[in-house]
């Protein structure tokens, strides 16, 4: 961990007219769990600005491999082998140093390890479908796994959710929490998904749409996806309008 | 033309989905052996210090059905008010308290349960103390982007009358939505997403 001191600025505030609204008919779900009240804006306070810290004591070996973390001994996962990469970043384009990734998928066959799943696609004896890992000091990180199905599921009688990988992201304060999905390019079921267009700006669309990297594919082995994930920024404390005693 | 600003766009959020639990709390829905426990479930230890208290309650959608299938973070200050992370510029917090909680709520009942401590009061911006309270972040499928809301002691009365952020609700009929009932050790908080009880969320 670079020893610098650590940032204590309000952070900006958050775009949600670029973020998905919460009532969005067409994810049926949404609509009984949408709040219909406005929310209150509250400026941010030592509550918000703060957040937990994870060391690398929390992290086994493989959790950054789905391909070997749940496998039995010599045994791997089925599926095509990727590695996907990238760096969490703030609006202000800084890498978010030693914070914590959780991610999570179906298997090849679009299945889930989950005891309220109900696809017929078969389940992996060597697929778990979960991992983490911590970025570096310049907000780097990197997993190995493979690559998920495309799954049907209950909400229109033909609705299939694309490839994906949910990311779960801790920044620096808790009001940086966010969970999204990392899409695969190319992917034609994008564009019709009722989830995916829960985001109105296709510009947004794109960012959570991962390129293949053919100069980080390792040859003869995995292919390579690269996503780069943006947590909110926050202020400068130089010249902030503060009084003493926070 | 003027300079541009070169501000990225925050990524945006996609609801955790109903499997939420198999990336955050592995062991809870079966995926044993690759985590040694789920992160989050436990707060407090013998070490810790603070009165121990319980924090549960339900997230309700719309309908009046407890959701089953949704994750609930909590992040909270220590006995003395003090949040345990490097942005904590106004003392040393409890290192026996991570101040961090996360619980799935019950597959079948939808409760959720914190077993943890009571927090100090901490400051709002103008100085001026806020009562006690536990910020909460609720995902689920159905949840497009995380939602914040602050729990808030019934056995603060005085505290919470002289909050700064529970000044801020126009609608004071709406206050109690913040404000959890204490029965022994326990704090029941429910979540209300929509109706005459919908609870207030923040944006933050």
């Amino acid at each position: 961990m670079r020893n610098t001191l650590a940032e204590t600025g309000a952070f900006f505030p958050r775009d949600r007219s670029w973020h998905p609204k919460a009532f969005t008919p067409d994810y049926k779900t949404s609509v009984l769990r949408s709040p219909q009240k406005a929310l209150l804006s509250l400026p941010n306070t030592v509550s918000e600005i703060t957040g937990p810290v994870f060391g690398h004591d929390v992290l086994g070996e493989l959790d950054d491999d789905l391909i070997f973390n749940y496998a039995k001994p010599g045994e791997s996962a089925i599926g095509q082998r990727i590695i996907v990469h990238g760096r969490v970043l703030d609006e202000r384009g800084r890498g978010v140093p030693n914070i914590l990734l959780e991610f999570w998928q179906a298997n090849a066959g679009g299945r889930y390890r989950h005891k309220k799943e109900t696809y017929l696609a078969a389940l992996d004896p060597n697929f778990g479908g979960c991992g983490r890992t911590i970025t570096d000091d310049d907000g780097y990180y990197a997993f190995r796994t493979i690559k998920p199905g495309p799954y049907p599921w209950p909400n229109g009688v033909n609705d299939w959710r694309p490839a994906h990988i949910h990311f779960s992201v801790f920044g620096h304060g808790f009001a940086q929490r966010l969970i999204t999905q990392m899409y695969f390019e190319g992917d034609p079921l994008i564009p019709i998904c009722p989830i995916v267009n829960t985001i109105g700006d296709p510009e947004a669309i794109s960012r959570l749409t991962a390129p293949l990297d053919m100069n980080n594919t390792i040859p003869m082995d995995s292919r390579a996806y690269k996503f780069d994930i943006v947590l909110r920024g926050r202020r400068s404390t130089m010249f902030e309008n503060r009084k003493e005693g926070n | 033309m003027a300079q541009t600003l070169n501000m990225l766009k925050e990524s945006a959020s996609q609801t955790a989905g109903p499997y939420v639990h198999i990336g955050c709390t592995p062991n809870f829905t079966g995926i044993e052996g690759v985590y040694d426990e789920d992160l989050g479930r436990a707060m407090v230890s013998d070490e810790t210090l603070g009165e121990r208290i319980t924090v549960t309650g339900r997230v309700i959608d719309g309908g009046g059905t407890p959701l089953k299938d949704a994750m609930v973070e909590i992040w909270q200050a220590d006995h003395a008010g003090l949040y345990n992370s490097p942005a904590e510029t106004r003392g040393l917090a409890d290192p026996n308290f991570p101040g961090w909680g996360r619980q799935p709520t019950h597959m079948t009942t939808g409760v959720f349960t914190f077993e943890t401590i009571k927090p100090g009061r901490v400051p709002f911006n103008d100085g001026r103390m806020q009562a006690p309270h536990i910020t909460f972040w609720i995902v689920a499928r159905g949840i497009n982007l995380g939602l914040n809301t602050r729990m808030y002691f019934g056995d603060e009365e005085a505290a919470n009358a002289e909050d700064p952020v529970l000044g801020r609700i126009e609608h004071k009929v709406r206050v109690p939505t913040l404000i959890a009932a204490r029965e022994g050790n326990t704090y029941t908080f429910d979540i209300n997403l929509q109706g005459p009880d919908e609870t207030v969320f923040f944006d933050i």
